[in-house]
């Protein structure tokens, strides 16, 4: 059975409902799924959870869905760079769930590796852990974190193989494994897709059990922040 | 003369030991790469996934696959690892990393953090900063010691939503550097030109001897 597909609006085909709870892949613009970004907001699904560290910029990425207001909740650790989240948040149209980068990432990898909680130190005596479980373990607090499974993970990598095989480009890698692996389906959109053999084995950051479909296509691949140094001159 | 922001990251940067993995936050800690001291050898961790963090890159030579945490292009080194943020935080939760030298909005005398909300007015999220205050080996932090109001920033209590309890080791200011001790901040140096009393008059925070 081939997991490619012919593009994202055919990939994403069955998976789609409203209310349901999506993971992202990325870090700012940098390895965001733009692709199956987009062909959500043209499905139109609406009250969607999205578990992501960011939201995008106003214009790009997971803002896009913002914009069309198909977003109800966000679970993120970061929302600086966009006006229309910190907007639709402070006059109470969006949910958002603080969550501490790494309590995120490992509550999606502890989501894919069959691990419904896990305790962390992380924001022990903060906002974060009312309400949660405390525990001691030798002499140090801790509190309990669950695991994220959701629905549906969407995810970009570099090159692909046609069983799913991942392997992701330098940062744009970031969250982008962890989130795969807690998708129930996992869809992923490379630049690339090369022949079986083409990949080294030894080298596949993330196996294919955890790929369903699979598309390629163009990226724009946006810089958030272009810092330069000059070449001094010789 | 108090310190300007790169007098302070040139201070903080005297922190550093050889080879040490340490974590530079965003804005005047990422200044600290510019003054490394010679001899010194650290690995700069950047927390969306990447050990052997480089400069700048030079113009025309942008990678959007390559940025920092502050989301800003850079490059890589001969020593460069890269991996996903589930790894990236279970070295700084497992405490591998030595130092993190981060930005405040306000410390208090018992090394409390704020950094990451102002209720009601900004809203920024806390990024990766709960997670490195709780596990590395070491928090300094670098910041202004008072507001635009000419108000403390060295507090006895934090008015903010804090970012950690108790995490703070040592603070460097415009105005010199204090340590976070048993009952209180102690005065470890004053910026150049700076008196005690100056010092004094702009902490509303516990001073000790």
């Amino acid at each position: 059975m081939s997991k490619t597909y012919p593009d994202a609006r055919a990939a994403l085909e069955g998976v789609l409902f409203d209310g349901m709870t999506i993971a992202a892949g990325g870090f700012g613009l940098c390895g965001i799924p733009e692709l199956l970004i987009n062909a959500i907001r043209d499905a139109g699904t609406k009250d969607i959870t999205i578990a992501s560290n960011n939201c995008g910029v106003d214009d790009f990425g997971l803002g896009i869905l913002l914009k069309t207001r198909q977003i109800r909740k966000m679970i993120s650790s970061y929302v600086g760079e966009n006006a229309e989240f910190m907007r639709q948040y402070l006059s109470g149209e969006l949910e958002l769930e603080f969550n501490p980068q790494g309590t995120l990432a490992e509550r999606m990898r502890a989501g894919g590796a069959g691990i419904p909680g896990f305790y962390t130190a992380t924001g022990v005596g903060t906002v974060i852990a009312e309400g949660k479980d405390h525990k001691d373990f030798n002499g140090r607090t801790y509190i309990l974190e669950t695991g994220i499974v959701a629905d549906l993970s969407i995810v970009k990598a570099w090159k692909a193989d046609p069983s799913g095989n991942l392997v992701f480009r330098k940062t744009a890698r970031n969250f982008n494994a962890p989130a795969a692996t807690c998708g129930k389906i996992c869809v992923a959109e490379v630049e690339e897709i090369v022949p079986l053999g083409s990949l080294d084995p030894d080298h596949i950051h993330l196996p294919g059990i955890y790929v369903h479909r699979l598309i390629q296509g163009p990226h724009e691949k946006r810089i958030e922040q272009r810092t330069v140094r000059k070449k001094e001159s010789v | 003369m108090p310190w300007d922001r790169n007098q302070m990251a040139a201070r903080a940067a005297q922190e550093l030991q050889d080879g040490w993995y340490v974590n530079l936050g965003i804005g005047i800690p990422t200044l600290v790469s510019n003054y490394i001291p010679e001899g010194v050898n650290v690995t700069l961790q950047s927390e969306n996934g990447m050990l052997g963090m480089g400069p700048f890159p030079f113009e025309g030579e942008e990678d959007a696959d390559l940025i920092n945490a502050g989301k800003q292009t850079i490059t890589e080194l001969p020593q460069t690892a890269y991996f996903d943020s589930a790894q990236s935080f279970a070295m700084i939760r497992g405490g591998k990393i030595a130092m993190a030298i981060l930005g405040a909005m306000e410390v208090s005398e018992a090394g409390d953090l704020a950094n990451w909300m102002i209720p009601g007015k900004l809203v920024k999220g806390m990024g990766g900063a709960m997670d490195l205050v709780a596990g590395v080996g070491r928090v300094v932090v670098v910041m202004d010691h008072t507001n635009k109001a000419g108000e403390s920033k060295v507090l006895k209590a934090c008015t903010l939503p804090l970012t950690g309890k108790a995490v703070v080791n040592r603070i460097i200011s415009n105005l010199g550097v204090l340590d976070v001790v048993p009952g209180g901040l102690k005065i470890v140096e004053l910026a150049d030109g700076v008196t005690e009393a100056e010092l004094r008059a702009a902490t509303e925070a516990t001073l000790v001897n």
